[in-house]
C-alpha cells in the first residue's frame, strides 16, 4: 500500500492521523521507529518543527526527512497528525518570512505539492534554524537539478511479480488479432531510427513498405507517423494515431502521406476516413505558422476532418490551478457551483470525453479513424486511450488497464518527465501540465457512470496518481522508450504494477460484472460530470469519505453469526469459488471478509 | 436525439415510432378512427376525448410521434396510443400509465401557435385554438400533443376540456378521491397513523418521553388548528390548552434518550405591551423547560430560514431546468449548468434547512436541552425541521415503516396544509400560499440518504415515488388542509362526501399503485440492518437518562426551592437565549455547528446511531433520479446507480444460494431454490433512469454534445500558445 495514498482511505477523519502509537511516541528515542522505511530508503535528517495545519491550526511535532519522503508527526494533539509525503511530490519549496518577521509562526517554509496541497512549517527564528532543512529539502526534493538519482533508482523493493512484464506489445497486438492480412508489425523502429519518441514495435498497413514509412515520417511532426492503436475485431475498423502533418504556411502536400492514409482507409473498406484533430480549429490553423497544420480537403479527398476543440496544455494547467484555489485548503462554500464552473475543469473533461465518444462511435460503426493533435502525445493519448476503454472491455480489467497505460501513454511517448517535472526544481516550467491527471479524471467519470463495468476501483486511480509524482517506481519516469532504454529503467527500477499486482484485491471493484463485448458510452453532459472529491479534496478532513466501502458490503453479504461455518464451507469449496459461477469479485469479497473474521 | 456533430445522421429509433411527417399524413386516407379507452378506475368518468392526436415522442423539431386518442377524465388526462403498447414495463403504476397525467399532477399548460408558445392560465381560450398543447407535469414529465389532425371542433373541445379540468378552481368534493372507491388492502409496511391516543402513547413509550397526552380535542372543541390527539409538556395547565386557539402551545415531537425533548409551536401574534400573550409565552417556555433539567432553547424558524414564499420562488426557477422539451435547449443549458443550479437557490435552501436541523440536533444530543421551534403556523418549517431532526437522531425513522410513521406523525396528523401548499384546488387566492415544503423535506432526506446509504432501509426510488404521489388525487394522505378538514371529510355525516364516508386509501397502501415486485424497488439493498444478536458496546450508554436527575427530584420540596430560586435568573437567561440567534450571521464562514459536526466525524460511523449530513459545497447534490429521469439525453445505458443495485442483489442472491448449499450439506435437506429477482436479472441491461422512463428508447448510439466549444472562454494568450515551445521543425 502506497504511503501517500493512505490518508484517502484511513477511517480517521483528521488528516493522516492515527491514534495508534501516538501516546507511546513521546517516550521513544528512536526517531524513525514507527515509520516503515522502504528498502533503500535512508534517513537524512530530523527536526522539531511546527506544522501549520489549515484544518487543525499550528501543531508542534517532529519532521523526518529521508531520501524518499518527508514525514511529520505531531506530538501535542491526540490523535496525532501525520504527514507522509514523498519528496518528489513537492513542486516548490519557499522560505516564508525573514529573520525579522513578526507574528507567531511567520518564519518557516512553504511547500507546494503536486497533489493538490500546500504544507507550511514554522521554525524558531533564532539561529537561521531553517537553513539546513531548507537546503536538504531542496536537494532531495529536486535530485535531478542537483545531479542526484531519483529514488526509483535507489529503491531496493522486491515483489513477486515483475510488473515490467505486464505489457508485451506483440502479445497485446496478438490479442487484438494482429498481425493479419491488412496489418503487419514492423521492427523498423527497433533502434529508434525512424522516430525517437515511438516504441520499437509498430503496427502499420500491410501494403505500406518500410520505405513508405520513412517517406511518411518526413511529413509528420517529429516523425510520429500514423500507426495502429486498436482494431475492432468484427468490423476491422481501426484507431490510428499520429502527429500533425507538416503542411506549413505554404500548404505543402506529400503524396506518400496521402497515399498512406488512403491505404489505412482501404484496409476495411471505410468509404471515408475520419481524421479527428483534437485541437480547436483556430489552433490547428495557427500551427501552420510553425510548420505544422492539418490535412486539407484537397489533398486528402477520401477523408473528412473533424476538430474536437480540446485546448492545449497551458489552458489545462491554468484550469487546474484555479481548481486548486477553490478546493485547498478550504472548499469555497458560498458559491461552490459557480466557482467550480469558472475553473472550466469539468468543461475540459466534457470536451475530452465527448471527443473520445465520437472516436469510439465512429469505430464501432465500422469506419476507421485517425487521431492527432500537434505532436500526438498529449490530447491524442487521451482520446485514443479513452476510446479504447469504451470499446474494449479488456482495458477495463485491472491488468488490462495497466496494459492500456503502458501502451498508449508510456510506450507512445507521453512526456511524463516534462509534464510532471520529476525531480526538477523549475516549478514554473511551461512544459508542465496535468494531461495525465485529466485522463485519469475522465476514467473516473466513466467508472462513476458505469459502476459495474470496471474491474478496478477508485483506489487504483488514486494510487496511480500518487505514484505519478512519487518517483518510487520507474513506471512514469522519462519521456519516451528510447530514453528509458538508455537509462536501463527496466532493470534498475521497480514497476508500479509489481506493487499493485502483489495486492490486487485492494484494487478490485466488488460490483464488477464481466461483459466482454459491451461498448460504453458515457454521457458527456455537465448534468452527469462531477468533481472527483475523493481525489481533489481528499486532504480536507471535513469532506467525509463517502465511498461505498467494502466493510459495508461485507456486512451485508454475511451476517456475522453465520460466518465461521460459511467460511469453512467456502474454503472447502474454494475450487468452486475461483472457477465457479460466482465470479472473481464475490470470491474476493468473501475471502477478504473471512480472512478478516479470523484475525 | 440530436444529430451527430460529424454528419452522422439521425440515430435510429425504436420500432414503435411513426416516421410519418404531417405532410405524409394528409396525403394518406383518413387514419383509422379508433376511439380506444384506457381502463377506467372505479368511479372514473370520461369528460371528453379526441382522435387522432399526435403525441410527439421527443424533439418537437423532428415531428415524430405516435397517433392515438387523447382523453380527459375526472382523474387524469390520458393518451391511448393507436399502436400496440409494449407490455413489458417493470415499474408500472396501476393507477395511471406512462402517457397519463393525473389532473393534480399538471403543473402548467402551454398552447403552441405555430412557432409561439403561450402559457395558458384560464379555460377561456379567446382566439383560435392552438395547434399544439404542451403539458408540464409536477413529476417533471413533458408532453407535447399535436392537435391539427383531428377535427377542429374536437381539438378545441379537448383543449378547453383539459385546460378547464386542470387549471380552473374546483371544490374539494370534485377531487377524484371522492369518487374513487377502493377496497383497502393490508399494508405491506405497517404504518402508525397517529390518529389515536394509543399511537401517541406508544410513541412516547418508545422514546421514553414523559409528557402528557391531551385527548380533549376529539371533535376539535379546543381548537381547529390542533390535532385530535396531541402531547404537551407535563407542566402545561389545562386552561392554557386553548388560550390562544392553540397558538403558542408547545406540541411534543420527540424525546431524546437523555430526557430532553423537541417541541414545536405556532407563534402567538405578539403586539407590544401585550402582557397577556407575553406572560403566556413565558409560561409555555417554563413548562417546556421543566420537561428536563430546566433547560430550553427556542427558535423562531421564520426569522432564520427561507420562508415558504422563498422556497416556492426557488423551486419555480429550479424545476424549469428539467422541463426541457428539446435537445437544443438541453445542450444550450448544459454550458451554464452549475451556475444555473446555484442561481435558483434551491440547493442552498436545502443546505440551510439541513444546517438548522443539525443545530437542533446539537442542542438535544450534545447539550441535552429541550428545544422549542416556532413559526407562524407551526405546520410548515417546523414540520421540515422536526422530522429531519428525528431522522438524524432516531434510526427507527430510517426504516421504511418508521419513515412512513414519521410523515404521518409530523405532517399528516401534524396538520401540514397540503391542500394549499400544493394548491390542489387551483384557487387563485391561494397561489401565494403554494410552496413545495414537503418536497423540500424529501429533498433533505435524499441528501442524507445519498451521504449515508446504508443507514436507510428505503431507497431513493421510494422517495421519488412518494414525491410523485403527492399529486395523485386518490389518496387521503396529502389531500387536506388540516387534521380538522381531513377528519370531517372522512366522517360519514360530512356534506363534502357524495355517498357516505370517504373511503380513499392512504398513500401507504402501496399496492394501490404498484405490484409487489415493483414495490421491491422501495427497499435499499445497501441497508445495514441492525444485527440481531449484539453485545452492546455502544460508545454512548443507552440508559444515560438515569444518570441525569431522576424525575422524582423535581417533586421533593427541598429541590423545589432550589429550582424556585433558579427560576428568575433562568427567565432572564431564556430571554437572552431567545434573542441570541444560534446561527452566526449568514456571511460568517464557520457555522456554529462545525465543532459538533467534527466531533461526530471523529467517532466511528454507526449507521444505527446519529447521522449528520455533510453540508459543504460538493456534498449537497442534485437529486439526479427525480429530476433527470425523463430526459433522454442523460440516460446512461447500462450504468448509473441502478447497475450497482442490480449487481448487489445478484451477489446477495448468490450468497443466499451458498448458504443454502451449506445448509443442504449440513442437514441433507432439500431447500427452496431462490434465484435473483426476475426484474434484476443481469441479462437485462437497464439505463440509469431505470425504473423510470421506459427503456424502449434504448439507443446504442451515444449522445454527443453540441455547441460545447462556444462556451469556453479561455484567456487568449494561453489558448493561442503552442503545446511546446519548440524550435521550428527543421523538415519544413
Amino acid at each position: 500500500m502506497a504511503s501517500a495514498s493512505i490518508p484517502a482511505y484511513s477511517s480517521s477523519p483528521l488528516e493522516n492521523s492515527s491514534s495508534q502509537n501516538a501516546s507511546r511516541e513521546s517516550l521513544r528515542l528512536e526517531p524513525l521507529a514507527d515509520v516503515a522505511l522502504l528498502p533503500g530508503e535512508e534517513r537524512v535528517t530530523d527536526k522539531d518543527i511546527i506544522y501549520i495545519c489549515p484544518f487543525a491550526g499550528a501543531l508542534k511535532g517532529k519532521v523526518f526527512i529521508t531520501n524518499y519522503r518527508l514525514y511529520f508527526r505531531s506530538n501535542d494533539v491526540d490523535p496525532s497528525v501525520i504527514l507522509d509525503v514523498p519528496l518528489s511530490t513537492i513542486g516548490r519549496v519557499e522560505k516564508m518570512g525573514g529573520a525579522s518577521s513578526r507574528g507567531e509562526n511567520s518564519y518557516g517554509l512553504d511547500i507546494t505539492c503536486k497533489d493538490m496541497r500546500n504544507l507550511r512549517f514554522a521554525l524558531k527564528q533564532e539561529g537561521h534554524s531553517r537553513r539546513d532543512i531548507f537546503e536538504l529539502l531542496f536537494r532531495y526534493a529536486f535530485p535531478v537539478s542537483h545531479g542526484l538519482q531519483l529514488f526509483a533508482f535507489l529503491s531496493q523493493e522486491k515483489y513477486e511479480e515483475n510488473g515490467w512484464n505486464i505489457y508485451e506489445p506483440v502479445d497485446e497486438y496478438r490479442r487484438q488479432g494482429l498481425p493479419n492480412d491488412k496489418w503487419r508489425i514492423t521492427f523498423i523502429n527497433e533502434k529508434y531510427e525512424l522516430c525517437d519518441t515511438y516504441p520499437t514495435k509498430l503496427v502499420v498497413p500491410y501494403k505500406a513498405s518500410d520505405e513508405d514509412l520513412r517517406r511518411v515520417a518526413t511529413f509528420r511532426s517529429r516523425s510520429r507517423i500514423p500507426v495502429l492503436s486498436w482494431i475492432h475485431r468484427e468490423n476491422q475498423a481501426v484507431i490510428v494515431r499520429c502527429s500533425q502533418p507538416l503542411v506549413g504556411m505554404s500548404g505543402k502536400r506529400n503524396k506518400d502521406d496521402e497515399r498512406y492514409l488512403d491505404v489505412i482507409r482501404e484496409a476495411n473498406g471505410t468509404p471515408k476516413l475520419t481524421i479527428y484533430d483534437a485541437r480547436p480549429n483556430v489552433n490547428a490553423v495557427a500551427n501552420k505558422a510553425t510548420g505544422g497544420g492539418y490535412e486539407g480537403d484537397d489533398a486528402y479527398q477520401n477523408a473528412e476532418l473533424v476538430f474536437l476543440d480540446i485546448h492545449n496544455i497551458h489552458v489545462m494547467r491554468e484550469s487546474l490551478r484555479k481548481l486548486k484555489d477553490i478546493v485547498y485548503p478550504n472548499v469555497e462554500e458560498a458559491h461552490w457551483l459557480s466557482s467550480l464552473e469558472s475553473t472550466h475543469w469539468l468543461e475540459h473533461i466534457k470536451l475530452v470525453l465527448s471527443g473520445a465518444i465520437q472516436v469510439a462511435d465512429k469505430v464501432s460503426s465500422g469506419s476507421s479513424v485517425v487521431v492527432h493533435c500537434s505532436d500526438g502525445w498529449d490530447r491524442t493519448a487521451q482520446l485514443t486511450s479513452l476510446a479504447m476503454l469504451m470499446l474494449d472491455s479488456h482495458y477495463r480489467t485491472l491488468r488490462g488497464f495497466q496494459v492500456l497505460l503502458e501502451k498508449e501513454w508510456i510506450s507512445f511517448g507521453h512526456k511524463f518527465t516534462s509534464r510532471i517535472g520529476h525531480g526538477d526544481k523549475n516549478h514554473a516550467d511551461q512544459e508542465r501540465s496535468p494531461i495525465f491527471l485529466q485522463f485519469i479524471d475522465c476514467v473516473w467519470q466513466m467508472t462513476k457512470q458505469f459502476p459495474t463495468a470496471f474491474e478496478f476501483n477508485e483506489r487504483l486511480l488514486v494510487v496511480i496518481l500518487d505514484h505519478l509524482y512519487s518517483c518510487r517506481f520507474g513506471t512514469f519516469l522519462f519521456n519516451c522508450e528510447s530514453v528509458r532504454d538508455a537509462n536501463a529503467l527496466r532493470s534498475k527500477t521497480v514497476s508500479l504494477w509489481s506493487m499493485i499486482n502483489a495486492d490486487s484485491s485492494s484494487y478490485v471493484n466488488p460490483f464488477y460484472t464481466v461483459e466482454s463485448s459491451r461498448v460504453l458510452y458515457p454521457v458527456a453532459s455537465m448534468r452527469h460530470l462531477e468533481l472527483w472529491v475523493m481525489y481533489y479534496i481528499r486532504w480536507n478532513p471535513r469532506i467525509r469519505q463517502q465511498l461505498m466501502s467494502l466493510p459495508v458490503i461485507k456486512h451485508l453479504l454475511a451476517p456475522r453469526d453465520e460466518a465461521p461455518e460459511l467460511c469453512e464451507f467456502l474454503f472447502r469449496e474454494s475450487k468452486l469459488l475461483s472457477k465457479g459461477p460466482f465470479g472473481h469479485s464475490l470470491d474476493l469479497i468473501l475471502l477478504t471478509y473471512f480472512c478478516g473474521w479470523y484475525e | 436525439m440530436l444529430s451527430l456533430g460529424t454528419g452522422g445522421g439521425k440515430a435510429s429509433k425504436a420500432s414503435f415510432v411513426s416516421y410519418v411527417t404531417p405532410e405524409e399524413i394528409k396525403s394518406e386516407k383518413e387514419p383509422p378512427k379508433k376511439n380506444k379507452h384506457p381502463e377506467l378506475l372505479p368511479g372514473e368518468v370520461v369528460f371528453c376525448s379526441a382522435n387522432p392526436i399526435l403525441k410527439f415522442t421527443q424533439d418537437d423539431q423532428s415531428q415524430r410521434g405516435v397517433f392515438g386518442t387523447l382523453l380527459c377524465t375526472n382523474f387524469r388526462v390520458a393518451f391511448v396510443s393507436d399502436e400496440e403498447e409494449d407490455a413489458a414495463q417493470h415499474f408500472k403504476n396501476r393507477l395511471y400509465g406512462e402517457h397519463d397525467i393525473p389532473l393534480m399532477c399538471v403543473d402548467s399548460i402551454y398552447g403552441g401557435y405555430d412557432d409561439k408558445k403561450k402559457l395558458i392560465t384560464s379555460g377561456l381560450v379567446k382566439n383560435k385554438s392552438p395547434n399544439k398543447m404542451i403539458i408540464h407535469c409536477k413529476d417533471l414529465r413533458v408532453f407535447q400533443f399535436c392537435l391539427t389532425f383531428t377535427k377542429e371542433e374536437d381539438a378545441r373541445k379537448i383543449f378547453q376540456g383539459i385546460v378547464h379540468h386542470c387549471l380552473e378552481p374546483k371544490s374539494l368534493k370534485c377531487v377524484f378521491a371522492f369518487s374513487y372507491s377502493n377496497i383497502p388492502n393490508p399494508e405491506r409496511w405497517a404504518t402508525t397513523t397517529f390518529d389515536s391516543a394509543e399511537d401517541w402513547n406508544q410513541e412516547m413509550k418508545r422514546t421514553r418521553g414523559w409528557c402528557k397526552i391531551v385527548t380533549g380535542n376529539e371533535n376539535f372543541e379546543l381548537s381547529q388548528r390542533l390535532p385530535q390527539v396531541f402531547i404537551v409538556p407535563k407542566a402545561v395547565s389545562e386552561e392554557d390548552y386553548a388560550k390562544f386557539q392553540g397558538l403558542g402551545l408547545p406540541i411534543w415531537c420527540w424525546s431524546h434518550h437523555t430526557g430532553c425533548a423537541l417541541f414545536k409551536a405556532s407563534s402567538v401574534p405578539m403586539l407590544q405591551e401585550d402582557t397577556v400573550a407575553q406572560a403566556y409565552m413565558e409560561r409555555m417556555l417554563n413548562d417546556v423547560a421543566q420537561n428536563h433539567l430546566y433547560s430550553v432553547k427556542t427558535e423562531d424558524l421564520s426569522e432564520t430560514l427561507p420562508s415558504i414564499q422563498e422556497i416556492q420562488l426557488a423551486y419555480t426557477k429550479f424545476k424549469q431546468f428539467f422541463l426541457i422539451d428539446n435537445t437544443t435547449d438541453f445542450w444550450m443549458s448544459d454550458v451554464k449548468w452549475f451556475s444555473s443550479l446555484e442561481n435558483s437557490g434551491w440547493l442552498d435552501i436545502i443546505r440551510q434547512y439541513l444546517q438548522k436541523a443539525v443545530e437542533v440536533v446539537e442542542c438535544l444530543e450534545a447539550e441535552n436541552t429541550n428545544v422549542l421551534i416556532m413559526e407562524e403556523d407551526g405546520t410548515d418549517l417546523c414540520c421540515v425541521i422536526s422530522s429531519l431532526v428525528q431522522l438524524m437522531l432516531d434510526p427507527y425513522f430510517r426504516t421504511l415503516p418508521g419513515f412512513q410513521s414519521l410523515v404521518q406523525k409530523e405532517w399528516v396528523a401534524g396538520g401540514h396544509n397540503f391542500q394549499d401548499r400544493c394548491n390542489h384546488l387551483h384557487h387563485k387566492d391561494k397561489e401565494q400560499c403554494q410552496s413545495p415544503v414537503f418536497l423540500l423535506f424529501l429533498e433533505c432526506v435524499w441528501q442524507l440518504l445519498q451521504q449515508h446509504g446504508p443507514g436507510f432501509q428505503f431507497s431513493e426510488t421510494y422517495l421519488t415515488v412518494l414525491s410523485d404521489s403527492v399529486h395523485v388525487p386518490v389518496f387521503s394522505t396529502f389531500l387536506f388542509s388540516s387534521a380538522c378538514q381531513r377528519v370531517s371529510s372522512i366522517r360519514a355525516d360530512s356534506p363534502q362526501t357524495q355517498r357516505g364516508a370517504l373511503s380513499c386509501p392512504a398513500v401507504w397502501d402501496w399496492s394501490v399503485q404498484f405490484d409487489r415486485k415493483a414495490q421491491d424497488f422501495f427497499i435499499n439493498p445497501l441497508y445495514a440492518e441492525k444485527p440481531v444478536k449484539v453485545v452492546k458496546k455502544s460508545h454512548r450508554p443507552k440508559h444515560q437518562r438515569q444518570l441525569s436527575l431522576p424525575a422524582s427530584a423535581f417533586k421533593t420540596p427541598s429541590k423545589k426551592s432550589f429550582f424556585k430560586e433558579e427560576t428568575d435568573s433562568l427567565k432572564k437567561m431564556l430571554r437572552l437565549r431567545r434573542i441570541s440567534r444560534w446561527m452566526l450571521s449568514p456571511d460568517s464562514p464557520q457555522p456554529s455547528t462545525r465543532e459538533f459536526y467534527e466531533a461526530w466525524l471523529r467517532k466511528p460511523l454507526d449507521y444505527h446511531g446519529l447521522l449528520l449530513p455533510c453540508l459543504s459545497g460538493p456534498a449537497i447534490r442534485l437529486w439526479v433520479q427525480r429530476y433527470l429521469r425523463w430526459l433522454p439525453e442523460v440516460q446512461v445505458f447500462g450504468g448509473g446507480a441502478m447497475a450497482v443495485i442490480s449487481r448487489l442483489s445478484e451477489l446477495l442472491a448468490q450468497v443466499q444460494e451458498l448458504k443454502q448449499q451449506l445448509e443442504w450439506k449440513g442437514h441433507r435437506q432439500e431447500t427452496n431454490h431462490r434465484g435473483v429477482p426476475a426484474h434484476l436479472q443481469p441479462a437485462v441491461r437497464h439505463s440509469s433512469v431505470f425504473p423510470f422512463a421506459s427503456s424502449r428508447n434504448w439507443s446504442f448510439r451515444p449522445v454527443i454534445p453540441t455547441n460545447v466549444f462556444q462556451s469556453l472562454l479561455v484567456p487568449d494568450s494561453l489558448a493561442d500558445q503552442d503545446d511546446e515551445y519548440t524550435e521550428v521543425v527543421s523538415l519544413v
